[in-house]
């Protein structure tokens, strides 16, 4: 310590800064642990920062928007510039939105900039987890980064929603009604839950101010929280990648952060948020002064919440609270009194819940039934997992039919059908939908899998047919380049795995149902081309090749 | 006075009592709610209501019954006042194209004249809702903040926050307000054509359903300060838009930037 073990001597001013604050932070460790981070190219691999950009965006005209956003609930008249609301009794925390949209210089813009923002995160860390899903990012040793990535998803959804609240308008007091309604349908203590929340009898006037806390507070510190977490665990696990000739499970071929990833990701920042300037700058988003201040009794048609609450709203359209003659009110007698269990607003918010719990399970899922605990950095394209696709499918269209049902009203005005029955259709749909989704996306994996096996032994489909001098018409087949080849053939195929006795030579009833769905997951298989049958499928075409190989010559 | 007070424990006392104090209440309301119903009757002239009765019987008796008593295939016209005829033909939902759900506003088939003589032949057949008079039709006299708090508590919930239209049940549905003439706005309320319930003048005054034109022409005339409004359908097509749109264009852009070499 006492003898300068210092050699270096900065020349330059910017060196020395450097130097000053590496001796005491230690920050060339950091820079270049971070600094040398590869990450692969991969179009589908810059969802995530997309939702990270549009954060940063949110929090940027979020702060534009505090400054003039008051959360009172307390009582006023309109005395803005817009005339059909002039004299209007409301609350503050609308009045001063409305101030935001029309009587500060570039408020009505930062708004916009802050929802449609707001819109794209949420759809873009959805996409991002899809991409995760259906490559099979998730498996060893990443489960937890996909828990992380699920909380961040729900997060970003209460982030939404509670802003989609604080407006104090029509739309949103209509959405925090349904809230409310959900709430008090949980049994025993969701009345007084309700009245915490609200501090009283809905609407109150607390909510807004305590749905504030929540959205610019504490919903934002969780999120920055996962994100960190997020991302530190992404650097320890380093990048996953697609299989390629020198892309293995031991490294990452790609670009590091510093200067190219860097650079490349500024760059992107920039193009995301001019994206969604463009967008906020000539698309009108929840125009407040149409719906008018919140009062409990109106509610207008196309009241819908943004798309991320859809599946939720869709939820609940679609769960009939009769059934021929049988009611979904449970009125259950206890000696106090008859209490009621509303299974009308219960079974939808189980629904939601056991799909937010499937995703957070599927990584232990999936392992559990394919007993694999390897690591995993390589990809899968999704074909080369028909099971995993078609679970991701069905998922995905379980989605789609509750999303599709919380605007059952626009499908019906719009495509001039019944919305009774857009209603029916989406009830079966709700149940058949998924089971169609997963057979349907299994068998086209299945068949593409084929197709690429076909590919690989017998070459690609030239589109010349030659004539041969006995009068036999045939397809001239041209063999792919090796990088193709290696693409084509370089992933694993579980088989299905029986049932496996323990130490004492008893299947225990988990193990055979883990049996049941191994085979359902994995009767039908493509199993990937062997060397072995690449060799024989060459030796065998050898004739042909040679041929498609001097006719190419003669051609050039 | 005292044969009254002898009976007044008859047994019919309190029915005869109920049925004056109906008789009543029932005649002053009839008086009070008919006061501004039976505007302009008077403006047709005996030919206006003979050529209105020949063309009621070329295009509208089949359905409607020769003399309007109606038929299965469609109401009785009687006492629904001229205000229902000149909005239903001069919309163009009358002559009915196709029995269904509702109604479908479509090319108007008489023009003005025709119109009004129709009117004024169902008008003649027994009082009802009459054509507005024009001061209560113009926009620039009525209140649009107080039109917005009527309509938002009494025909937003299907027409939409800014009458966009929205669906009912079975096929049926509330029709975008957006280009309807302030009389045929004025005459729907009044009138409460197809599934619409009617407004009459004692539950929406004269000057409150002129506030509400003023409210909708004044939300048309404005458009929107914030560009594009999407259909006006709120956070549906908003959501439409980010997904197609807005992540097809953020799409193009990580293509682009991961072909490029470095």
């Amino acid at each position: 310590m006492s003898t300068p073990s210092h050699q270096y001597r900065p020349a330059t001013r910017t060196g020395r800064i450097a130097d000053f604050v590496d001796q005491r932070v230690g920050a060339s460790g950091m820079v270049k642990e971070f600094g040398r981070k590869i990450f692969p190219d991969h179009w589908s691999f810059m969802f995530g920062e997309v939702a990270l950009y549009t954060f940063v965006i949110l929090l940027i005209s979020g702060t534009f928007l505090t400054l003039f956003f008051d959360p009172s609930m307390a009582h006023t008249t309109y005395t803005g510039s817009y005339d059909p609301l002039k004299g209007v009794g409301m609350s503050v925390a609308y009045h001063t939105a409305l101030d935001l949209s029309f009587d500060i210089r570039g408020g009505l813009f930062m708004r916009q900039l802050h929802h449609w923002s707001a819109l794209l995160f949420v759809a873009a860390v959805s996409v991002h987890m899809l991409r995760v899903f259906f490559t099979g990012a998730f498996r060893k040793p990443r489960e937890l980064n996909w828990v992380v990535g699920g909380v961040l998803l729900v997060l970003a959804m209460a982030a939404g929603f509670t802003g989609y609240s604080l407006p104090d308008d029509l739309l949103s007091g209509n959405g925090l009604r349904i809230i409310d309604g959900i709430i008090k349908a949980i049994p025993v203590v969701g009345t007084y839950v309700s009245a915490f929340m609200f501090g009283g009898e809905f609407p109150g006037t607390a909510i807004v101010g305590r749905l504030y806390m929540l959205h610019i507070m504490l919903i934002p510190a969780l999120i920055l929280l996962m994100v960190a977490v997020h991302l530190f665990m992404v650097v320890v696990h380093k990048h996953t990648q697609w299989a390629g000739p020198g892309r293995t499970e031991d490294n990452v071929v790609g670009f590091p952060v510093g200067p190219v990833y860097a650079a490349k990701a500024g760059g992107f920042f920039f193009i995301v948020y001019g994206v969604v300037g463009l967008i906020s700058g000539f698309f009108t988003i929840n125009p407040i002064w149409n719906y008018g201040p919140y009062d409990p009794s109106p509610v207008s048609a196309g009241t819908q919440p943004d798309w991320y609450i859809g599946w939720a709203d869709g939820a609940l359209r679609l769960m009939p609270g009769m059934l021929g003659d049988f009611s979904f009110d449970w009125i259950i007698p206890f000696p106090w009194g008859d209490n009621t269990l509303a299974m009308g607003v219960l079974v939808p918010a189980l629904v939601l819940v056991g799909l937010l719990g499937a995703m957070f399970a599927w990584p232990w899922v999936e392992r559990w039934v394919t007993k694999d605990d390897r690591e995993h950095h390589l990809l899968d394209r999704p074909r080369n997992a028909p099971f995993r696709t078609g679970v991701g499918v069905a998922g995905v269209v379980f989605y789609c039919v509750l999303w599709a049902a919380a605007s059952s009203d626009l499908i019906a005005t719009h495509f001039h059908v019944a919305l009774n029955d857009v209603t029916y259709w989406l009830r079966t749909l709700f149940f058949l939908g998924p089971i169609l989704g997963f057979i349907v996306a299994r068998r086209i994996a299945l068949a593409l899998q084929r197709k690429d096996r076909e590919i690989v032994l017998h070459g690609r489909e030239a589109g010349i047919i030659e004539m041969s001098p006995e009068g036999a018409f045939s397809e001239r087949h041209e063999q792919i380049d090796d990088y193709k080849l290696y693409k084509l053939t370089s992933f694993e195929s579980y088989e299905v795995l029986p049932p496996q006795a323990d130490r004492a030579g008893h299947v225990s009833r988990s193990e055979k149902l883990r049996g049941k769905v191994s085979k359902f997951f994995f009767e039908d298989r493509v199993a990937p081309v062997t060397r072995a049958e690449l060799e024989e499928a060459r030796s065998h075409h050898g004739h042909h090749a040679v041929a498609a190989g001097s006719h190419e010559e003669l051609g050039q | 006075m005292k044969a009254l007070s002898q009976k007044r424990r008859h047994p019919l006392a309190a029915v005869a009592l109920l049925l004056m104090g109906l008789l009543v209440t029932g005649g002053l309301y009839a008086a009070a709610s008919s006061v501004n119903e039976a505007q302009a009757a008077s403006a047709y002239s005996a030919s206006d209501v003979e050529e209105g009765n020949k063309l009621f019987l070329a295009n509208c008796a089949t359905c409607h019954g020769l003399n309007a008593e109606g038929t299965d295939s469609g109401p009785s016209l009687i006492g629904v006042g001229a205000a229902s005829v000149d909005f239903q033909v001069g919309t163009g939902r009358m002559p009915m194209q196709m029995q269904g759900p509702q109604a479908q506003a479509k090319p108007v088939q008489f023009d003005e004249e025709q119109t009004r003589q129709l009117a004024a032949y169902v008008a003649s057949l027994a009082p009802g809702p009459a054509v507005p008079e024009a001061e209560w039709l113009d926009a620039s006299l009525g209140n649009s903040a107080e039109g917005g708090e009527i309509f938002r508590v009494n025909c937003a919930m299907c027409h939409n926050a800014v009458g966009a239209g929205g669906a009912l049940t079975r096929g049926k549905f509330a029709p975008s307000l957006g280009g309807v003439s302030e009389k045929h706005i004025y005459e729907a309320m009044a009138t409460g054509p197809q599934n619409m319930p009617v407004f009459n003048d004692s539950n929406i005054t004269p000057e409150d359903k002129r506030d509400v034109i003023t409210f909708l022409k004044e939300v048309e005339a404005n458009g929107s300060p914030g560009g594009a409004q999407l259909g006006s359908l709120g956070p549906v097509s908003e959501g439409l838009f980010v997904w197609t749109a807005g992540l097809g264009i953020i799409i193009a852009f990580t293509i682009w930037l991961t072909s490029r070499p470095s």
